[in-house]
């Protein structure tokens, strides 16, 4: 039972990846400064680590961060509220982030939604990539 | 390239064959014969997004009214933002409802639904009392022990979950 769920799951992943290649963090930079009317040089690396580590009142009280899951160093693992683990956020460690702008939306609008309590701003979003895809 | 493309065109074909051959109704009537073995329905959509954040809990689990009730608030999803867009949304509840505790016919499902009472329509798989009766020998601190963490941390001991597997042989509860 386990063999074809494997290659099930590799016939998905080999479609799905033949399908969403087209998008790279850098074309996502160059989207996000856009969609905010500024050049791509005016994306901020502080700024982008400031968002990830700044701890704000989640919905319940407690103190919220991107860090809380995805861990204080982005080229590790994080981990779910409920011990399911999370691919590493930086590109050098996990090749896959960021080429998938459908998805990229996806996990901004609720994340954010989660830690800022509203959206995220274009601005922001940019930030955040140009400082993860800093990271060695 | 052309290796590139030619090793997914392989891939995806073994792949297909694979699912056609062994996850159609033959499969599943065998991945249900072991009383605690789920059936192997698979759903694309409903894997990839339910399981990116746990494990991808069977339809069997809960009845159609739960899972109508959870896909409606997929904002406020236990605490977190889980919505999803509407197609997808509507492509997973689907799912969810033809293979439900009630719906389905699998002996999990029958098992949950012995134990329901009437008119309830629980959002938490932990809050049913099929659940709670086969865990009733766990005891507070084993959930609370770093590597489980939470009740729905399901593969933590079961080992096999994410295959469907839940037989009693296949568990083992992590000492820490």
């Amino acid at each position: 039972m386990i063999k074809p769920l494997l290659y099930g799951g590799l016939a998905v992943f080999g479609m799905v990846s033949a399908v969403a290649a087209a998008d790279s963090p850098a074309s996502l930079m160059a989207l996000y400064a856009q969609q905010a009317g500024v050049s791509g040089s005016a994306l901020s690396a502080t700024r982008g680590e400031a968002l990830y580590r700044t701890e704000h009142a989640g919905r319940d009280g407690q103190a919220v961060s991107c860090a809380g899951c995805h861990t204080a160093n982005p080229a590790q693992a994080g981990r779910t509220r409920v011990g399911k683990r999370i691919e590493p956020l930086a590109p050098a460690a996990h090749p896959q982030r960021f080429t998938d702008a459908a998805k990229v939306e996806k996990w901004f609008r609720r994340n954010c939604q989660d830690v800022l309590q509203r959206e995220c701003s274009a601005q922001e979003k940019g930030d955040f990539i140009t400082w993860l895809s800093q990271i060695k | 390239m052309n290796y590139l493309l030619r090793g997914t065109g392989v891939v995806t074909a073994v792949g297909v064959f694979s699912l056609l051959t062994f996850s159609l109704p033959s499969g599943e009537a065998h991945g249900d014969g072991g009383g605690n073995v789920l059936p192997r329905t698979i759903n694309q959509a409903w894997q990839q997004e339910c399981a990116s954040c746990h494990l991808a809990y069977s339809p069997a689990f809960l009845p159609q009214a739960s899972w109508r009730r959870l896909m409606n608030g997929l904002d406020r999803h236990f605490g977190e933002n889980a919505s999803l867009d509407p197609a997808t949304q509507a492509d997973i509840l689907r799912f969810l409802e033809a293979n439900a505790a009630d719906r389905g016919g699998s002996r999990i499902g029958s098992k949950v639904m012995k134990r329901m009472p009437a008119g309830e329509a629980p959002l938490r798989i932990t809050d049913t009392r099929w659940f709670v009766h086969k865990h009733d020998e766990v005891s507070q601190s084993v959930w609370s022990r770093k590597s489980i963490g939470s009740t729905a941390h399901c593969a933590a001991c079961h080992r096999q979950a994410e295959q469907g597997v839940f037989d009693e042989d296949t568990v083992r509860i992590p000492k820490q």
